[in-house]
């Protein structure tokens, strides 16, 4: 009979010496009720009478090990994530973050009725527009959009995309189509416009396999290829000239792990100096688009606690700027707060990670 | 690295090690070159005319025709890769080399029509025999299956499996399914008890778009993508427990390059070590069957911008000293010359001669032919 | 409303024929339900990672389980979990010879294979203790993880004789088209046991469910179904299924049947043209189809003008022998089998054999005691 490895209790935090931005803290929407306030009445009926209860698809079952710290289900019943009080005590207090940034992976973008699709997302907006960033000054959030019709997207970012508790658009890294494409646009004109961040996240429902040979028969396979969709994204919206065409638009990468990148960088540098004659208007190097447009936040670490290989891979990344602390509340990937960090790091790397680079990213003043 | 290869036999280069090129493309020499080697009359005539029907919307023009060096188009007409004698001038002469081991692409499991594509395996393997593994005794080459089906590649395998000039089995890398699901383990058991390793090969198709968000625009994504799908696969065979069902089976990933292997390892032991209860089959950590179970060919060499990064690679996942192997990807544009592909820095001591020869002599079990004594 | 009771009197007073109902659907009361007839470590899987299908291909249905509103039980209920209530409403109400069960569970589609045959096995328990042993009256699909062939034949090996099982259970959208090799091993298990191959509407096999891809409501999901069947049955056809495996019998359940002499005849003509592609076709496609096939009328195919049901079966006669009534309780889309024929003159017989004598043969049923 094999180990069930056991989820552990949530870290007590760590005291850094100094304050922390959190550029991943998850939020849950307790139930397609708790937005009702936030729906209009068709809506409301529609989910009553209707077999309809909001998303069906997540990212993160709620019985896998890695989706819950023990100790993050709040006493009402409701779903890990869903209590701002017990994110207080476990996030924003436990490891002093002066600025949290939620991220809600409410499943709007597995919904095929456009209409549908939209309502949810401003609902979901609303909601922690309300019931978060007006409760919590240290909280920040991304707003989600109804991605499989990019004008409609654009249209939420028009409603609260101004709200300054908003920095950030929610994009499922598994997506209907690569979001360097062209039929993206409105959506990223959009985005740049409002001095917000396009964030791509772990997940997405586009009813398309997330491998390119098809469909994992695992979470744990599904999991750790994830990694692969950010890459492909990567590629597109650098081949794309995404950042050209909107040249101050910031990308951050959230869950994407990242001890992958300098492969990655020497790989698409080089095949780019044989096949730029396609793609004209990328006019430098692909690895320094990635560099100067994109940020990452830390969990998952995806590393050994060797304090050289540690510094092997930062010195390949040829970066001081890409990486941003995340606790990725409550997901499971650290055992103890020490953890949390890459062993070995230098003084300059840390305050860097801990806070200086999500701060000048995000324009955290 | 910009090379030109030889056009007289007179242009030998000289290298310190005898090499094994794990990765040659011989091609036809017209698209009727293969009709004869059909074995039966009725799949002739069904190759003659409906022929093959793969999945749509896949077209990326490569920049070069035939994605094949400017260089290598033989001197009497033909496609690049077509003439043997010209592969000898420009490749297998031209570096002394020991072996050649040939992967025709010709992409006969991404038909639709299974049992075609059966009968065109048989016909590229007649065609392989006859006209590239008879006449020149140091190419060596995959056996092509359909691997679609299982049931029929077994039969493919026991047709000419033991045939000697076939050293591994001649897979592409995207697939219908993740290869280590089920419908794919007959294919397994039937090369494990052959000894034949998987020779996986970028490229193919199973109907799937080539990323987890659709189909990219432009071919440098397809091509700077292809890694990721070897990423798909490495953890398929891993995490559906293919080594503890079939513990002697081995996996050549070619033309995928290898600077992703050590964090795909960390990223998998992380995974792992939190959701293994999923897969109770695993006995031990992925990291460990990766290591044990897979070798790499090294083109497109991995050009990190400072060179002593590469000997970093070699640190993060020793063992890939041991497995790396030397190839060029002749006659393709992204050709990687023996005498100058490796960067310039110190190399762990008897790496030089493990990648160039070494490792593959090893793997496929030939037997030396060239002792180098010169530096 | 009618009552259910005076359903049951005017049933009896007025049926002089025999009713069979094809495609009603059970439901677990709760999905924990399950976990008696799983071994520890998948009960300790369906509590964790659980079933994973495909993301982003739901359809929410316009009722929850899509079903009438009056059929959720008393106590609170899912509707169809509930055999007392079923027999109330269904069998009793319409006085049915037999009725046989379609669990819509999705097995068939949870990608994890080992789990995917664990769920069947789960059900298939499930069904025998719930509802067949029980109820005489009923009988049932057997539901297999028809994605991999191995699992599949160990599945119909283990259970695949017992008495209340007169089908293999499948849904229409598969990863791959059914016609092809991967399924024969399911197929050779199923002739060799004398089962048909049922199929029902949904399911989900990985990729969109039309040719450019993904549409937005439910009602096209819903109207858009029969293109499933379409493609299945233009596969099972042109793959030589029927020259392999000439016993098996194909199951269409609610898929509609309008279509089928159509598509008879356009297979004929390309057939006719490109049949050197497929010479293991000894015989027209539409001979095929005739011989190996069995529809479902629900829903019932409700042309504007009722003598236009007419000219439908005069395209394709042999559906008189072919269809087989079903109500799809308790579905919102429920056909009532008092109302569902269409009021016009049908042809001789051909009531007696849709509402249950088709049924009896193919299932191989029993006449019931004290019927004329």
């Amino acid at each position: 009979m094999t180990v069930q490895p056991v989820t552990p209790p949530v870290a007590r935090g760590h005291n850094f010496g100094q304050p922390v931005i959190d550029t991943d803290i998850h939020c849950t929407v307790p139930s397609a009720q708790a937005l009702f306030p936030y729906l209009s009445a068709h809506w409301r009926e529609y989910i009553s009478t209707s077999a309809f209860k909001g998303p069906v698809d997540t990212p993160y079952p709620s019985g896998a090990p890695t989706s819950a710290l023990d100790g993050t289900r709040p006493a009402d019943g409701g779903p890990p994530g869903s209590s701002l009080q017990l994110i207080r005590e476990q996030v924003l207090d436990a490891w002093s973050v002066e600025i949290g940034i939620l991220n809600c992976s409410y499943s709007v973008d597995g919904i095929a009725a456009p209409d549908t699709a939209a309502a949810m997302a401003s609902a979901v907006n609303d909601w922690l527009i309300a019931e978060w960033l007006d409760k919590e000054p240290r909280l920040r959030a991304t707003m989600l959009v109804p991605t499989r019709v990019p004008e409609m997207a654009a249209k939420e970012i028009e409603r609260v995309g101004g709200h300054p508790g908003i920095v950030q658009v929610m994009l499922p890294v598994v997506a209907q189509a690569l979001y360097g494409q062209r039929r993206w646009w409105p959506l990223f004109e959009a985005i740049e416009r409002h001095n917000l961040v396009a964030s791509f996240q772990f997940g997405g429902a586009s009813g398309f396999p997330m491998t390119s040979s098809g469909w994992p028969s695992h979470y744990v396979e599904e999991y750790v290829d994830m990694a692969q969709v950010f890459q492909s994204q990567l590629l597109s919206i650098v081949s794309e000239g995404l950042l050209d065409k909107f040249p101050t638009l910031r990308l951050a990468m959230i869950e994407s792990g990242w001890s992958w990148l300098p492969g990655f960088f020497w790989r698409f540098d080089k095949v780019w100096k044989g096949l730029r004659r396609e793609t004209p208007w990328v006019k430098m190097l692909p690895s320094e688009y990635v560099k100067e447009r994109m940020r990452f936040s830390l969990q998952p670490l995806d590393l050994p606690r060797d304090p050289v290989i540690v510094q092997q891979i930062f010195e390949q990344l040829d970066s001081d700027t890409l990486l941003m602390f995340s606790t990725d509340y409550p997901h499971w990937h650290f055992d103890t707060p020490e953890e949390a960090l890459p062993v070995g790091l230098t003084e300059a790397q840390r305050a860097r990670i801990l806070y200086d680079n999500a701060a000048s990213f995000y324009g955290f003043s | 690295m910009v090379v030109t290869l030889p056009r007289s036999s007179a242009d030998r280069r000289q290298t310190k090690y005898p090499i094994i090129d794990g990765d040659i493309h011989p091609t036809l020499k017209s698209p009727r070159a293969l009709d004869k080697y059909f074995l039966t009359d009725e799949w002739r005539q069904y190759h003659q005319s409906i022929g093959g029907r793969g999945f749509t919307g896949t077209s990326v023009p490569r920049t070069y025709p035939n994605a094949a060096r400017v260089d290598a188009y033989p001197p009497n007409g033909g496609p690049a890769g077509s003439d043997l004698d010209f592969m000898r001038l420009q490749l297998l002469d031209a570096w002394d080399m020991e072996y050649g081991i040939l992967q025709p692409l010709m992409g006969a499991a991404s038909v639709r029509n299974l049992e075609y594509g059966a009968a065109l395996s048989s016909a590229i393997n007649e065609w392989q025999i006859a006209e590239w593994l008879i006449p020149e005794p140091r190419l060596r080459s995959g056996l092509v299956v359909p691997y679609e089906d299982g049931p029929m590649s077994v039969a493919e395998i026991e047709r000419r499996g033991s045939y000697p000039g076939f050293v591994q089995l001649m897979m592409a890398m995207r697939t219908s399914e993740p290869l280590g699901r089920p419908k794919y383990w007959p294919i397994y058991e039937a090369a494990e008890a052959r000894g034949l390793p998987l020779g996986i090969h970028v490229g193919g198709g199973g109907g799937v778009p080539t990323s987890g968000a659709g189909w990219p625009s432009y071919y440098i994504e397809d091509h700077t993508g292809q890694s990721t799908a070897f990423h798909t696969q490495v953890s398929s065979f891993i995490f559906e427990g293919i080594f503890e069902r079939f513990p002697k089976l081995k996996v050549v990933l070619i033309e995928g390059g290898f600077a992703w292997v050590p964090s795909l390892a960390w990223r998998m032991d992380a995974a792992w070590s939190k959701l293994r209860g999923e897969v109770p089959k695993l006995q031990r950590k992925p990291s460990e069957y990766f290591a044990e179970h897979f070798w790499l060919t090294t083109q497109p060499m991995e050009e990190p911008p400072v060179p002593h990064q590469f000997v970093q690679l070699l640190e993060q996942a020793p063992w890939l000293q041991d497995k790396l192997m030397f190839a060029t990807d002749y006659p393709h544009w992204d050709f990687d010359a023996p005498d100058a592909c490796l960067p310039d820095v110190e190399l762990p001591d008897g790496f030089e001669e493990k990648l160039m020869v070494g490792n593959a002599r090893k793997l496929y079990r030939l037997p030396a032919r060239i002792e180098r004594t010169h530096a | 409303m009618v009552l259910a009771a005076e359903r049951t009197d005017v049933a009896r007073a007025k049926r002089r024929l025999a009713v069979i109902d094809c495609d009603i659907h059970p439901n677990l009361e709760n999905p924990g339900v399950l976990d008696k007839y799983l071994s520890k470590r998948w009960q300790e899987y369906r509590k964790g990672v659980g079933g994973r299908g495909f993301a982003g291909s739901y359809y929410p249905r316009a009722f929850p389980n899509a079903a009438r509103t009056d059929s959720h039980p008393p106590g609170g209920k899912p509707p169809g979990s509930d055999l007392d209530f079923m027999r109330q409403q269904l069998l009793d109400a319409y006085d049915m010879d037999f009725g046989v069960l379609q669990p819509l569970l999705g097995s068939g589609g949870l990608r994890n294979l080992e789990w995917s045959a664990a769920h069947a096995s789960a059900v298939n328990e499930w069904q025998i203790e719930n509802w067949l042993d029980p109820e005489p009256r009923l009988r049932s699909g057997l539901v297999v993880p028809y994605e991999d062939g191995d699992l599949t034949v160990k599945e119909i090996e283990r259970r695949g004789k017992h008495p209340g099982f007169v089908q293999l259970m499948l849904a229409i959208r598969t990863s791959e088209p059914l016609g092809r090799r991967k399924y024969w091993k399911m197929y050779e298990a199923a002739e060799a046991y004398g089962l048909p191959i049922g199929i029902h509407f949904g399911g989900q096999g990985g990729y969109p469910i039309t040719g450019a891809g993904w549409p937005s409501y439910y009602v096209e999901d819903h109207a858009g179904m029969s293109t499933a069947f379409q493609a299945q049955v233009i596969s099972y056809i042109t793959e030589g299924v029927f020259e392999q495996f000439p016993g098996l019998k194909v199951v269409l359940i609610e898929g509609g049947f309008a279509w089928l002499p159509v598509l008879g005849w356009r297979l004929d003509a390309a057939w006719r043209k490109l049949k050197a592609e497929v010479p293991h076709l000894k015989r027209a496609p539409s001979e095929y189809l005739k011989e190996h096939f069995w529809v479902t009328t629900q829903p019932m195919e409700e042309p504007p003008r009722p003598e236009q049901f007419l000219e439908m079966l005069d395209m394709g006669p042999w559906m008189m022998d072919r269809l087989m009534f079903a109500t799809d309780y308790p579905h919102w889309d429920f056909d009532d089998p008092f109302e569902a024929l269409p009021k016009v003159k049908l042809p001789d017989g051909f009531e007696a054999k849709v509402m249950a004598e088709n049924a009896r043969a193919l299932y191989k049923l029993p006449v019931r005691a004290g019927r004329a």
